[in-house]
């Protein structure tokens, strides 16, 4: 990678991931930059989030290297992760019921004074963080994340993520069960990390909330990368096209179009 | 794994320049929050219901039994008794907490006293904090051998322990001898459960740490109350220092009411001391610390806790190295009480107990709820239930299906309602 004056921040070359006889992962190869945001699409059971629990550290990959910053890395679990720079939310969420908004999102990280947790600054920069969401809804951040609606919930998990100064963010269906506001303020979010500078990666089945935000795309099907083009070469029809069939045949029939983009 | 906050620490959210930052919470008042605490107590969250119905139905029903029951000697017996159980019940609220089971620590118990026993006995004559120290030490080790066992092999915790259960029942066997006696002839050891504090130095005591509990509580509530952070009203900060104040004076008042019977028996049993000393140790550790807060965290979502970067492993073996530990003093208070250990004790049915006593006051079976306090209460219940049994000369049989009814009951009442907070 010396030739290239800066490398990617995070280039998968031939990541496979099988599970028993079921192969997940096929020799994926991927590069994500810093300030875009990728968007990784692929019909249910395509992999996506097996693809970013590997890089993760959820999940060991069988073959394959994953360089970071041009340097091979082995992110062999969570804690690597972080210690890189990555924060995920997860399509399941991961927050303990029985814990409270605070003590989920600082989960890990806590912030301690002389060995005691310092719950007041927590739940002073827990607050901001969610009101800058606009999640406004909950009564008290001092409840248990069990007596949460879904959509709460979620938010809960994206304000996680996106708390911690980190070089990559990645959101497996951030916005699944949001209401409209806060997809609007979840997507916005996602602009201005990249904005910032940071790389995101973002899985959605979203077609239009992809296409407002992405600056490209990666399709995949059946475990093998179909495409990763930039936004604009793509159309929403390709995008099908690419998850449904996993290559690109023309002349599909209109009424398909918006198959896939609910 | 925790990080000390400083100010780079933390991302300057985009989000926060558009929107204001959080509004204040809003202050709940006193009505707001007692209805919260009735609708917890009623649904099962809070956990304590049982124990209030349980002290009053037993109270009542062996008072009208014998009315010996609620005498201020036998409630002080009762205590003593007690203390066993609420320690032993402290040990499993660990595993507990993490969703696992601790059969072990009635025999792990058996084994700490026996150590202590044998250490400072005669022809060994170690100093008797020495030999206390190398009980608790041994005691830990053999909480925290099994807890390797179980997160390194990945066993279930219910086969290792039960294991541990008849392996620590077999050494004890061993020292002791079929039917053997170790009697314990040092006064310090014999006066951890049988001496008592003098009434005034009680008073001087109990009333320095409500002092310190209510200042501490007190501080801490009126400093988030005033930056707009999630507390109770004043009023109920208040409440509660009253009733924690209130509790010391009765246990005093009783403690040192005259209790013997040829000649004058009276003040705090220093056992009770040594079971709150342990209790704000561990409701420190588990309520406090980025520890006490992962202990929850695994028991809670175990795969959310290693998402987080939590080394499960590491947490679990600790809660069973402290299980040990509490087991280790549990088992010293046990011996000083009978002054000898015997192979009469019964490890088994003190688990038992000890189960029970954490489910009762309030600790889920099925991990991540539950607090030290939880033990300390349910210990009240099962010591009253079976301190009762005994004044009504109920046979030994018939004290082994009560207990049993009593923990299906507790374990019933559990999964009841946690049950209702799921669904
Ligand atoms: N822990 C696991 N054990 C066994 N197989 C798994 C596991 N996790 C995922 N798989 C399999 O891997 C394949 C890809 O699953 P993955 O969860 O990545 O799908 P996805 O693209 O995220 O789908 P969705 O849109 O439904 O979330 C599926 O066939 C799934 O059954
Ligand atoms: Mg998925």
């Amino acid at each position: 990678m010396q030739n290239s004056p800066s490398p990617p921040l995070l280039r998968l070359e031939g990541i496979s991931k099988s599970f028993g006889p079921v192969h997940a992962l096929t020799d994926v190869n991927l590069t994500i930059r810093e300030g875009q945001v990728t968007a990784l699409c692929g019909d249910n059971g395509a992999g996506k989030s097996v693809l970013i629990k590997c890089i993760s550290g959820i999940f060991a990959h069988d073959a394959g290297t994953l360089y970071w910053n041009g340097k091979p890395v082995h992110i062999s679990s969570p804690k690597d992760a972080y210690d890189l720079g990555i924060q995920t939310v997860y399509q399941d969420l991961a927050l303990a019921d029985n814990l409270d908004i605070v003590q989920n999102m600082f989960l890990g990280r806590e912030v301690t004074r002389h060995l005691t947790l310092d719950e007041d600054s927590m739940e002073r920069q827990a607050a901001a963080t969610l009101a800058s969401l606009s999640v406004t809804t909950v009564r008290s951040i001092r409840q248990p994340v069990a007596s949460l609606s879904g959509g709460q919930r979620q938010a809960v998990a994206v304000a996680k993520a996106v708390m911690w100064n980190s070089k990559l963010v990645i959101m497996d269906e951030p916005t699944a069960a949001l209401g409209v506001a806060q997809t609007a303020m979840v997507l916005k979010l996602v602009t201005q990390l990249a904005s910032q500078g940071l790389a995101v990666i973002l899985i959605s089945h979203n077609l239009n909330d992809v296409f407002s935000v992405a600056d490209s795309i990666a399709v995949l099907y059946l475990g093998t990368l179909a495409a990763h083009e930039p936004a604009s070469s793509l159309t929403r029809q390709k995008v099908v096209e690419l998850m449904t069939a996993g290559r690109l045949h023309f002349g599909i029939p209109q009424e398909e179009r918006h198959h896939g983009s609910a | 794994m925790a990080v000390h906050s400083t100010s780079d620490e933390h991302r300057e959210l985009p989000a926060a320049r558009i929107s204001e930052a959080a509004p204040p919470p809003p202050q709940a008042t006193f009505s707001s929050y007692a209805h919260d605490m009735w609708r917890k107590i009623i649904t099962g969250e809070s956990g304590v219901l049982p124990v209030v119905v349980g002290l009053v139905v037993i109270g009542i029903l062996f008072q009208s039994a014998n009315s010996n029951f609620l005498s201020p000697g036998n409630l002080v017996n009762l205590l003593v008794q007690g203390s066993v159980f609420m320690l032993l019940a402290m040990g499993e609220v660990f595993a507990l907490l993490l969703g696992e089971i601790d059969l072990s620590i009635g025999f792990v118990a058996g084994i700490s006293g026996i150590i202590a026993a044998e250490l400072v006995k005669g022809t060994i004559g170690w100093p008797v904090w020495l030999a206390l120290l190398v009980a608790l030490l041994v005691a830990t080790a053999i909480g925290a051998l099994q807890g390797t066992i179980i997160t390194r092999l990945g066993l279930p915790s219910f086969v290792v322990t039960l294991a541990g259960l008849l392996a620590w029942q077999g050494v004890m066997l061993m020292i002791l001898g079929n039917g053997g006696t170790l009697p314990i002839n040092d006064a310090f050891f014999n006066g951890i459960a049988n001496a008592s504090i003098p009434p005034l130095w009680g008073w001087l005591v109990m009333g320095i740490a409500v002092a310190v509990y209510g200042l501490l509580i007190w501080s801490r509530e009126h400093r988030r109350r005033t930056s707009g952070l999630v507390a109770p009203p004043s009023s109920v900060t208040w409440i509660k220092i009253g009733g924690i104040a209130a509790a010391g004076i009765a246990l005093l008042l009783i403690a040192n009411a005259n209790r013997g019977i040829l000649f004058p028996i009276e003040g705090l049993p220093w056992v009770v001391l040594l079971v709150l000393a342990v209790l704000a140790l561990w409701s420190f550790l588990l309520g406090r610390t980025a520890y006490g807060r992962y202990v929850y965290a695994v028991g809670g979502n175990a795969e959310a806790a290693r998402r987080a970067g939590i080394g499960l492993a590491n947490i679990r073996t600790i809660a069973f190295a402290c299980s040990g530990f509490t087991a280790g003093i549990a088992g010293i208070v046990y011996a000083s009480r009978l002054q000898s250990v015997s192979t009469n004790l019964d490890g088994g049915q003190l688990v038992l107990y000890a189960v029970a006593a954490a489910v009762i006051g309030g600790t889920s079976l099925f991990g991540g709820h539950g607090k030290a306090l939880h033990a300390v209460l349910g210990g009240i219940v099962i010591a009253a239930i079976y301190n009762g049994m005994g004044l009504l000369g109920l046979s030994a049989a018939l004290q082994y299906v009560v207990t049993a009814l009593v923990l299906l009951a507790a374990v019933t009442v559990d999964s009841v309602a946690r049950r209702g907070k799921s669904h």
